[in-house]
């Protein structure tokens, strides 16, 4: 009696072992935010004299203005470097070349001064031309230095009055030089032309254009936006691929960042060890008016041209990147010496635009490289080869059933022989 | 009859083992008062908001906006995701879509649920689905199969009329997962679940300034969410119970066999009853 109930208790103690036992805690997750690089936003906003007109909440959309400032000022988190520029808030003059050229620095990116900054948002008032683009211009050089997140919120209430010098091509320019910078765009005005073109500035930098039509959305938004620049954020590398694998430049784990024109392929190179395994993804966005179809192919090939996988995708339909990703788990060698192996990767992408649209710069690429180690393998579709459902239990009681009646028989047979002898 | 009881304990063990098989397959999603549930969304792959599944994450945002979240998913499980987008008063029909991309941003395939939906002009809400399919502890490399990882939802509009650009909605979503248990248990396991980022990541934890790059002051990390305790190591699934089960019933059909073979023990000659 106490050996079976010891061996019963032996078998639950050691199917409890083996059913526990899994859950040990994964490995500490300690990545604090610290040492990051200031972000700076750059509030940009429209003081022209249609700034006057009194259609947001009865008041005019200065005033809403302002009051978002003030209440946006406020709320700006502590590391975050804020400066104000302003355009046309300076010249009243009709000479369009003059007034081209208006805009001034209100406040200075850096530390925030709450006071400050709120006094001098007090003292402007409706005036001059609306000059996006050079704004923009002047703005994207405030934001200059440092490697934190860049963001500049553009507030505007009517399209740019200064051509030929489109705001949209200087805010692709100004993404094109690969510092991470993103525009945001806010329209007092739901007019198709100061819609088009806000919303193609946000387009062409990734960033987001809003219609706001009341004082609340204004605030709430443009607290959103800065709120959104102190998250903490990867700043990716800037690289340029190759046009052939030999000339490409080799990379490490990291994330990058490059541009891709139109049908041109770009090359990149990583070495990977016996036993490690490349892990790779690539985003393309369209930063501009594209064709609604379009595809992705990002390959893998050895340095000979052999193709080891590749990852492809397709869209149609209105999208802001289309991506794709690939892994190659390198097989452990025998040979300690064996040497890294040099993977190409390749990115070709399928999009098109209509004529007339700005091929260069290229599009923007962001290429995600992970070399980790451990390459995994399997032996069998199931898990350890285990079986499982009713036909297994059905014949595992048929196996067993048989070999006993053999066993059954054998030994009755034998007992039978010896007793004849 | 000591073993027949003997059998009966070790099935009374096996039964036991099973329990916590049983009880994995409760939903993880615990409902979580949604307190720290992230009420913004990111606008791109590298700054997508990190939910928990279970969580009902709320965003404010315009019209046209590209909506980003990320959620951990683990082998065993199929996820689910839901979306809900409160539309402005005015609007025309627009068309809504989610998309669930991998930690590789391979996109994933919904197996079913209203992935796209228009909303009627003036409609208040619209209301997205997808259910995917069952994430795979491992997979061979030129499969797209879902793999334990960091996932990625993507919410925007896909069709609309240019006047309802920049428009304020509000986009609510929530991720669901459901154990499918050892029918999805495949051999074999990841090394690393597919976070993105997740080399330089151990790299930064193990060696510090070791390799002097100027990356380890880097602190902010592509992907850093986890599931509930930990990536499952995969090696539990209640195809070991299955096994077990049959090994014994196995056995005691070979008893059963065997005793068949001997008869009841007295010999067939002397009639019964006496």
């Amino acid at each position: 009696m106490i050996t079976r109930q010891r061996l019963a208790a032996g078998v639950c103690a050691l199917l409890a072992a083996l059913t526990a036992g899994i859950a040990f805690p994964a490995g500490a997750v300690a990545d604090e935010p610290d040492g990051q690089a200031a972000p700076k936003v750059e509030l940009v906003l429209d003081v022209s004299g249609s700034m006057r007109t009194r259609d947001i909440d009865g008041g005019s959309r200065m005033a809403a203005a302002k009051q978002a400032f003030n209440e946006v000022l406020d709320a700006t988190p502590e590391e975050v470097q804020l400066g104000i520029r302003t355009l046309g808030a300076d010249y009243r003059g009709d000479d369009r070349k003059t007034g081209c050229k208006d805009t001034a620095q209100l406040y200075p990116v850096g530390p925030l001064d709450r006071t400050e900054a709120k006094t001098a948002v007090a003292t402007l008032a409706p005036t001059g031309w609306t000059p996006i683009g050079p704004a923009l211009q002047k703005a994207a050089t405030d934001l200059e230095g440092g490697d934190g997140t860049r963001r500049i919120v553009l507030i505007s209430d009517g399209e740019d009055t200064c051509q030929p010098l489109d705001p949209c091509e200087v805010a692709r320019e100004i993404a094109a030089k690969g510092i991470g910078l993103t525009i945001d765009t806010l329209g007092l005005v739901p007019d198709a032309k100061t819609r088009d073109q806000l919303s193609c500035i946000a387009d062409a930098t990734g960033g987001t254009y809003t219609s706001v039509q009341h004082k609340e959305e204004l605030t709430d938004r443009v607290g959103q936006l800065v709120d959104r620049a102190a998250d903490p954020v990867v700043t990716p590398v800037a690289t340029e691929g190759a046009d052939d694998c030999a000339k490409a430049p080799a990379l490490k784990s990291g994330l990058y960042t490059d541009r891709e024109e139109f049908g041109r392929q770009r090359w990149y190179r990583v070495d990977v060890e016996p036993g490690q395994e490349l892990r790779a993804s690539v985003s393309v966005a369209d930063d501009r008016a594209v064709n609604p179809d379009y595809g992705l192919l990002l390959r893998a090939v050895t340095v000979h041209g052999r193709e080891i996988v590749r990852g492809e995708a397709a869209g149609t339909g209105r999208t802001d990147v289309i991506s794709t990703g690939l892994r190659y788990p390198r097989p452990e060698s025998d040979d300690e010496s064996a040497p890294a192996e040099t993977v190409c990767l390749q990115v070709t992408n399928s999009f098109s635009a209509a004529a007339g649209v700005k091929t260069s710069p290229g599009l923007p690429l962001e290429l995600t490289v992970d070399v980790v180690d451990g390459p995994d393998k399997a032996g069998d579709v199931a898990a350890f080869g285990l079986g499982r459902g009713w036909w297994l239990l059905g014949v595992l009681v048929l196996v067993g059933f048989l070999a006993g009646l053999v066993w059954g028989w054998l030994s009755r047979w034998r007992v039978a022989v010896w007793r004849t002898n | 009859m000591r073993i027949t009881r003997v059998l009966g304990a070790a099935l009374l063990a096996l039964g036991l083992a099973a329990a916590p098989a049983a009880a994995d397959s409760s939903p993880s999603a615990s409902p979580s008062g949604d307190s720290g549930a992230p009420t913004r969304a990111g606008t791109s792959f590298r700054t997508a908001t990190e939910i928990e599944q279970g969580q009902r994450a709320t965003a404010d945002a315009s019209t046209g906006d590209y909506l980003y979240w990320s959620f951990a998913a683990d082998a065993g499980r199929r996820p689910t995701v839901h979306a809900t987008v409160k539309l402005p008063e005015q609007h025309a029909t627009q068309t809504w879509q989610i998309d669930v991309y991998d930690g590789l941003r391979r996109r994933q395939a919904c197996q079913y649920g209203a992935q796209t939906r228009t909303a009627a002009q003036g409609a208040a809400s619209v209301e997205l689905a997808c259910v995917l399919r069952t994430v795979r502890a491992w997979s061979e490399p030129w499969a797209d199969d879902p793999l334990p990882g960091t996932y990625y939802v993507r919410l925007t509009v896909v069709g609309l009329q240019a006047s309802d650009l920049g428009l304020p909605v509000n986009a609510e979503v929530e991720v669901g997962s459901k154990d499918i248990g050892g029918a999805a248990a495949v051999d074999g396991s990841l090394a690393q679940p597919l976070v993105p980022g997740v080399a330089v990541k151990s790299r930064q934890d193990g060696s510090g300034s070791a390799n002097g790059e100027g990356g380890s002051k880097k602190a902010a990390v592509l992907s850093s969410i986890e599931p509930d305790g930990g990536w499952s190591s995969g090696w539990w699934s209640d195809r070991w119970v299955w096994t077990g089960i049959g090994a014994v019933l196995a056995a005691l059909a070979g008893i059963g066999g065997y005793a068949l073979t001997r008869g009841s023990g007295r010999p067939s000659r002397v009639p019964p009853g006496v």
